[in-house]
């Protein structure tokens, strides 16, 4: 029987002080051209976090409202907050930078974030007051080191330096004296990445009653590589993850595919449960402070505040068939192959034509999950709006194919698409922030089927020059028609008395 | 005679558009010589 997707979760931190100091945008900018225009404005047009918080498609990341909500209010969406916005969301929640560099050295098990004693007293209160935070990952809170003792980690031991509210609050020092990937700037970036990533599982069990204990692999999909001299990338996120979050019978693995990962990860998720070989896999991903402020230059020109402010991070539970929840059918699987070709045409072909094998028109998909970037983000940076380019694809692609009218192409983008939502930040936006509204939508009945597509960037990695994708389809529960199907009591009770009848007639006849 | 005739050519592609590759491919038909190509991703 096919998987089954259990639950999802969405979490967003607000990191403006890493905007600053270590997006790539800004880092690059800062050894280019220390004395721009851009690097003197950049700290006057972040937003608070308040503004991040009513920030409508931050709204919609972690469930408080709906993609189709999103889509009746006219961008830009900005200097439209959100009233009553709230940090809490039904799939996840937003957090504050202060929080969750506390976070950082709780998901830190080689003692190498130092934080300020002041800063960790006035923010461990706040923690103390956060409804996933038990005594046992509080406890993982150091008290602290006086200013100058991260002053001199920074300037003389080449730790690299956290900030908050423009002020030095910490540092994480580097894990090896000349090993590169080992710097401070590599721990950094691997550390947010984890303690997003533990964030994301967190809110997974909360939201989701989930107990910790039936969890048995975790297929983490991020685009960061941890490892040393020996082994740059070797890994491994998932478990590292799953020992901070308290899943005592998990193991797990990395999966790496640039943006196309969690789809992939999600297709080897639900293959691992439907072979039997683990009953609950989770598939998760904590986000990336190199792309912060990635197109922040465009957006201070065009008036626009720095919109690429948060990290992003996911979960989701991909268990046995339960005859409830939407199942993922891996007899439709769609590949974009090394002999596929790089065309827009020939992705697109590739992803959908997955359908065929069933007998399915593209029209008999009821919402497409492409890349869901938020359009307010990449169209001021001339990127346009990516989700929609997608969808005018699939639709041209079903003109050709003779399923649907030219005229009906501007349709088929409103009824089967959306609305992008997700932050810039890579694979956090590729097809997987759906899956939430997804399981819930076909739940309740509103649509029957979706088809979450991933698709990555591989030529960046320089070990080739090809693209690549994969798809998938969830589809709502068929237990509960085989229910229907099956034979009733009644029918049951007639079939016996038929063949005792028959088999008393046979007798007389003898 | 073409636009391109003699010319080098450096190509920026865009991942969510019409990739490097892609545009290559196009300039084949041509005689200018692409002397650098590569997509990017802004996203």
């Amino acid at each position: 029987m096919n998987s089954v997707i259990l639950g999802a979760s969405y979490i967003m931190v607000h990191a403006p002080d890493m905007v600053i100091h270590n997006g790539s945008t800004q880092t690059t900018e800062r050894t280019v051209n220390p004395n721009s225009e851009y690097l003197k404005e950049i700290k006057n047009n972040l937003r608070t976090f308040d503004q991040v918080v009513g920030y409508l498609p931050n709204q919609v990341y972690i469930g408080n409202i709906t993609p189709d909500e999103l889509a009746k209010h006219e961008m830009p969406w900005f200097d439209k907050p959100m009233e009553g916005a709230t940090r809490e969301g039904r799939f996840g929640e937003i957090m504050p930078q202060d929080e969750f560099i506390l976070l950082m050295q709780i998901c830190d098990v080689f003692d190498l974030v130092k934080l300020e004693k002041e800063f960790v007293t006035a923010t461990k209160a706040k923690l103390m007051n956060h409804p996933l935070f038990d005594d046992g990952l509080l406890g993982r809170i150091k008290e602290g080191e006086e200013l100058d003792t991260i002053k001199r980690f920074v300037e003389k031991e080449h730790a690299e330096a956290i900030y908050n509210n423009g002020v030095l609050v910490g540092c994480v020092k580097r894990a090896h004296d000349i090993d590169i990937n080992l710097s401070g700037h590599v721990m950094f970036e691997n550390l947010v990445s984890k303690a997003s990533n533990v964030l994301a599982l967190l809110n997974l069990v909360s939201k989701n009653n989930i107990n910790k204990e039936e969890i048995e692999y975790i297929i983490e999909c991020s685009e960061e590589a941890c490892g040393d001299v020996n082994q740059r990338g070797g890994g491994n996120f998932a478990k590292a993850c799953a020992e901070v979050a308290g899943f005592v019978n998990a193991t797990g693995a990395d999966t790496r595919g640039f943006c196309a990962a969690p789809t992939h990860a999600i297709i080897e998720a639900a293959a691992l449960v439907k072979a039997g070989v683990y009953k609950k896999v989770i598939v998760s991903a904590g986000g990336s402070t190199a792309k912060l402020g990635m197109n922040g230059k465009d957006h201070l020109k065009k008036g626009y505040p720095i919109l690429e402010d948060t990290i992003g991070g996911f979960a989701v539970l991909i268990g046995e068939n339960d005859g409830v929840n939407p199942e993922i059918n891996l007899d439709l699987v769609g590949r974009h192959t090394v002999g596929t070709g790089s065309s827009p045409q020939a992705v697109i072909t590739s992803l959908v034509s997955s359908l065929d094998k069933a007998g399915m028109k593209i029209t008999d998909v009821d919402k497409y999950s492409v890349e869901m970037q938020n359009p307010e983000v990449t169209k001021p940076a001339g990127a346009g709006d990516v989700p929609m380019a997608n969808y005018k694809m699939i639709a041209a692609l079903a003109v050709k194919r003779g399923e649907m009218d030219k005229k009906d192409l501007e349709e088929f983008t409103k009824k089967h698409g959306m609305t992008g939502w997700a932050p810039t930040q890579g694979h956090i936006p590729s097809g997987i922030p759906y899956l939430g509204f997804c399981r819930e939508d076909i739940l309740s009945g509103k649509i029957k089927n979706a088809m979450i597509i991933g698709k990555g960037s591989l030529f960046l990695g320089r070990m080739t020059n090809l693209f690549d994708g994969v798809s998938f389809i969830i589809e709502a529960n068929k237990g509960r028609q085989e229910e229907k199907s099956a034979i009733s009591e009644e029918e049951v009770k007639t079939l016996i008395a038929k063949a005792l009848k028959d088999f008393a007639s046979n007798l007389l006849n003898e | 005679m073409s636009l391109l005739t003699d010319k080098k050519v450096i190509i920026i592609g865009d991942r969510d558009g019409i990739p490097g590759q892609a545009i290559e491919e196009c300039l084949k038909t041509t005689d200018c010589e692409v002397v650098f190509s590569s997509t990017e991703c802004f996203v």
